[in-house]
């Protein structure tokens, strides 16, 4: 089971810039490492990552295998007004993972 | 014979050493050894990837189990409240086992005693998440190993085993993690070798991982063999070692490169 | 000052015929990885503040910030922040799209770092226009690593 962890700051005001941080569980197998028997591991990662407010796409992004395991990322977004968060990670053999977080702007 | 060989064997050569007691006000956290950027990780847990194991370990805590079909819940309640100071204190005796057993194997005792189901295999994402989420409940607190008649000729073993020469590099850990801590090894700082953060997430397993498998790795960097998971030996050695590391605080799940 | 940077454009297409080592980016395919984002457009040096440990602990989780002088205004903001390498078998890391939304065009990423090197992040802005900065990171190996088992 696919976990991740979303940092929102939890009252901000309306206008203020604010970070939202994620944080998802996946190997990201490069697809450039060898087993015991000099086989090559197949690549496994997350391709893309997409957050949309409220259904409009604030922030897209393309990872690659240099991204570290467990991909940490972080970007910033204007907060106007509440609603949720919705962020989903895709990628190698139909991976996808969708977690949505509420936003309460004052 | 390799860079990294030569390096070990002036080191032996340089120095001696006996697996002495290190004084509490000398000891370091291997945190202490790391860059800022990898001490953020770990303080910060929504940061910090052994987070992903914790949320594990919190479901699991709570899933009924085995024939007996019960939860860890079901016996402990909350576990901030009833594992608090546990992990602080393992390895601890067991009077079934007549030896001291370490965190994974009394969890792995409950699961097929209690709940009378399989035991998890060690070093499987099962385990290493309930036993970082047990340990996390100890965050904070200071390692509490006392030595008493019954623990003492254990950690005496883990004493040996820490002080002994050992693979075909002939190295003992003392001579690393006792008499060269913080000189450098293949441009890393050597650090005093205290478990006081495991199950912890090293960034060069990029898990989460026991403090046996931290323990076999180091085996294997001087080319010794290493015991299975679980053997008598490599818990000899985590008391040996806990009880080198008493009063310093746990920092599950901690970071380490 | 002819920099690095300069040689390596001139003699690109020296550089390119060169066979590279199977499964490893050179500085010149990370040229190539470059100039398919930019095309023929001129990469300005300036507005990208690239941040990375100068020193790593282990090449495996390398923190990297990329942050770029910019209003983000509906008619001026950054569209795009792409970091590349030079030594790991790939030349990209991240691309990362925003827009006026982001308020600030700041973005930090845990990485891999294969080897000693220089990584390169570019902004490409509403206006049409691309700006770069580099930055040169050690990478250290880890003692006592274990086999894959």
């Amino acid at each position: 089971m696919t976990r991740a962890v979303i940092t929102v700051p939890p009252h901000p005001r309306r206008g203020q810039v604010i970070e939202i941080r994620t944080l998802v569980g996946h190997p990201m197998e490069t697809g450039y490492r060898h087993d015991n028997f000099g086989r090559p591991i197949p690549r496994n990662i997350i391709t893309r990552f997409v957050c949309t407010y409220n259904g409009a796409e604030i922030c897209r992004a393309d990872f690659f295998p240099a991204i570290s395991a467990n991909p940490l990322f972080t970007f910033t977004t204007v907060a106007t007004e509440s609603g949720t968060l919705e962020f989903t990670w895709t990628g190698d053999n139909d991976f996808a993972h969708t977690m949505s977080v509420p936003i309460a702007v004052e | 014979m390799s860079a990294r060989a030569l390096v070990l064997v002036a080191l032996v050569l340089a120095q001696q050493a006996g697996g002495a007691d290190m004084p509490l006000e000398q000891r370091r956290s291997g945190a202490e050894f790391m860059s800022a950027e990898t001490r953020a990780m770990q303080e910060d847990e929504a940061a910090n990837p052994a987070t992903l194991w914790l949320l594990d370990g919190e479901s699991l805590w709570v899933r009924k189990a085995g024939r007996a079909d019960v939860s860890c819940a079901t016996c402990h309640g909350d576990a901030s409240k009833s594992m608090r100071g546990v992990a602080a204190r393992y390895p601890a005796y067991d009077t079934s086992a007549a030896r001291p057993i370490d965190l994974e194997q009394r969890i792995n005792a409950c699961r097929t005693g209690a709940q009378q189901a399989e035991p998890f295999a060690f070093e499987s994402r099962d385990l290493l998440a309930l036993t970082t989420y047990v340990a996390r409940q100890s965050r904070g607190m200071p390692i509490t190993i006392r030595e008493n008649a019954t623990l003492a000729p254990f950690i005496e073993r883990g004493r040996m085993a820490f002080s002994r020469r050992q693979g075909q590099l002939n190295m003992s850990c003392a001579q690393c993690h006792d008499a060269n801590w913080g000189r450098k090894l293949g441009g890393n700082p050597i650090p005093q070798a205290h478990p006081t953060g495991y199950p912890l997430y090293r960034l060069e397993w990029q898990s989460v991982g026991s403090l046996q498998r931290r323990l076999r790795n180091c085996l294997a960097g001087v080319r010794a063999e290493a015991p299975p998971y679980g053997a008598p030996d490599l818990v000899d050695l985590e008391l040996y070692l806990m009880w080198r590391a008493r009063g310093m605080p746990l920092e599950t799940p901690a970071v380490r490169p | 000052m002819t920099t690095r940077r300069d040689v390596l454009r001139s003699a690109g297409a020296l550089v390119m015929t060169l066979v590279p080592v199977a499964g490893r980016a050179t500085p010149a395919t990370m040229q190539e990885a470059m100039r398919k984002v930019v095309g023929d457009a001129k990469i300005q040096r300036g507005k990208v503040t690239l941040d990375l440990p100068p020193l790593i602990d282990n090449g495996n989780v390398v923190a990297l910030a990329v942050s770029v002088a910019s209003p983000m205004t509906p008619t001026d903001y950054v569209k795009a922040i792409h970091v590349f390498n030079e030594k790991n078998p790939q030349p990209n890391i991240v691309s990362v799209y925003l827009g006026p939304r982001a308020g600030r065009a700041s973005i930090f990423a845990r990485v891999r770092l294969a080897d000693s090197q220089t990584i390169t992040a570019i902004a490409q802005l509403s206006d049409g226009s691309f700006w770069q900065a580099t930055q040169d990171v050690i990478v250290t190996t880890a003692a006592c690593a274990e086999e894959l088992s």
